[in-house]
């Protein structure tokens, strides 16, 4: 069962994500294709973490990013995002 | 270039085993445990860690804990909320001892990052264990020579007083120039308690927070519905959405 209060956040995604994208991506921006509206991956809202992850936007509520791993292979449909924008140079530390 | 250059090419998030050095108790309910990290190369204030416990039967529970220690010191230590009839917490807080290794990835994160060297004053709000991201933001502004030029203020929502993690340490800091910490809580206080007793609302983010006008950077970290109030309550009061960044922390630990 997922309650509103049970939800997290894109900044807990970041380990996950690191399981497909190379640079730090809780900073990226990624732009909703439900809204139009661009925020970093970190104040996406985020459910559960069990089988996988879904990240939906905190404005329209669109799942923009699901990751899903089952298997051996790992599942990702970005198809609620239109554009990710990552900014080159910035470590990890 | 030089290897010490940040803009290297990241290195890719690998699991390994951290050794616990110590463990020590908060507060009744939160442990701070204290790990050497094979090749540690050092993390930014307010990042966290993803730690894996795997169970005989392959079983596998994951969860992310912040880092609380400065990135200036040479260990890096978790404090950890008990959180009853959870997966993860409990085996954290009542069975890891000293010399038990742990299995760990990160640093991750850098959306809810700062560093001392950032401009404008700096707002950090706290509910219950959300305080341990921004103690790692405060003892990096006491370490570095940049930070105290820097204006603070706290606002840390606990259930009672025995329940405030890091108050010696708070209380210290609440002495130093530019420092303000307000303490308010919401289940229990004692008869002389001189701090705020209920939740966070608007109009005590009235009385603490900097005037929109400062351009303070905010960071708010706890619960979800206190994060999303707290968020919401500071765009009201003119803060600019950009300049909120927040992390919430789940009940299933």
């Amino acid at each position: 069962m997922q309650t509103e209060d049970m939800r997290l956040d894109g900044n807990a995604a970041g380990g996950t994500l690191a399981d497909v994208f190379v640079p730090e991506m809780t900073a990226a921006r990624l732009t909703c294709s439900g809204c139009g509206i661009t925020r970093p991956m970190g104040t996406l809202l985020e459910y559960g973490q069990t089988m996988g992850l879904i990240l939906r936007c905190p404005g329209c509520n669109t799942a923009m990013l699901r990751m899903v791993r089952a298997r051996g292979c790992l599942r990702i449909d970005v198809s609620g995002t239109s554009f990710i924008a990552v900014n080159e140079g910035v470590a990890t530390v | 270039m030089s290897s010490t250059q940040v803009n290297e090419a990241p290195a890719r998030l690998e699991w390994r085993v951290a050794t616990v050095t110590s463990v020590r108790d908060e507060t009744p309910h939160a442990r701070t445990i204290v790990l050497d990290v094979p090749e540690w190369r050092g993390h930014r204030a307010g990042q966290h860690l993803d730690i894996r416990l795997v169970a005989e039967d392959g079983y596998e529970a994951q969860r992310s804990y912040s880092i609380a220690s400065s990135p200036e010191s040479a260990s890096v230590e978790l404090t950890v909320e008990r959180i009853e009839n959870a997966e993860v917490s409990p085996y954290l807080c009542d069975v890891l001892r000293a010399g038990d290794g742990l299995e760990i990835r990160g640093p991750i994160g850098g959306y809810f990052v700062w560093h001392a060297t950032l401009e404008g004053p700096l707002l950090l709000v706290a509910g219950g264990s959300g305080i341990v991201p921004l103690m790692s933001m405060l003892r990096h502004r006491s370490r570095t020579a940049a930070g105290p030029h820097t204006p603070v203020r706290l606002l840390y929502s606990a259930r009672s007083l025995a329940d405030i993690i890091y108050k010696q340490e708070l209380d210290a800091v609440a002495g130093t120039p530019n420092s303000d910490i307000a303490f308010t809580l919401t289940r229990s206080a004692p008869s002389d308690w001189n701090g705020y007793r209920r939740r966070i609302d608007r109009a005590m983010l009235d009385e603490i927070a900097w005037p929109a006008a400062d351009g303070a950077r905010a960071f708010v970290c706890g619960p979800t519905p206190l994060v999303e109030s707290v968020a919401s309550l500071l765009v009201d009061l003119g803060y600019a959405p950009e300049r909120v960044k927040t992390e919430r922390f789940g009940p299933t630990g």
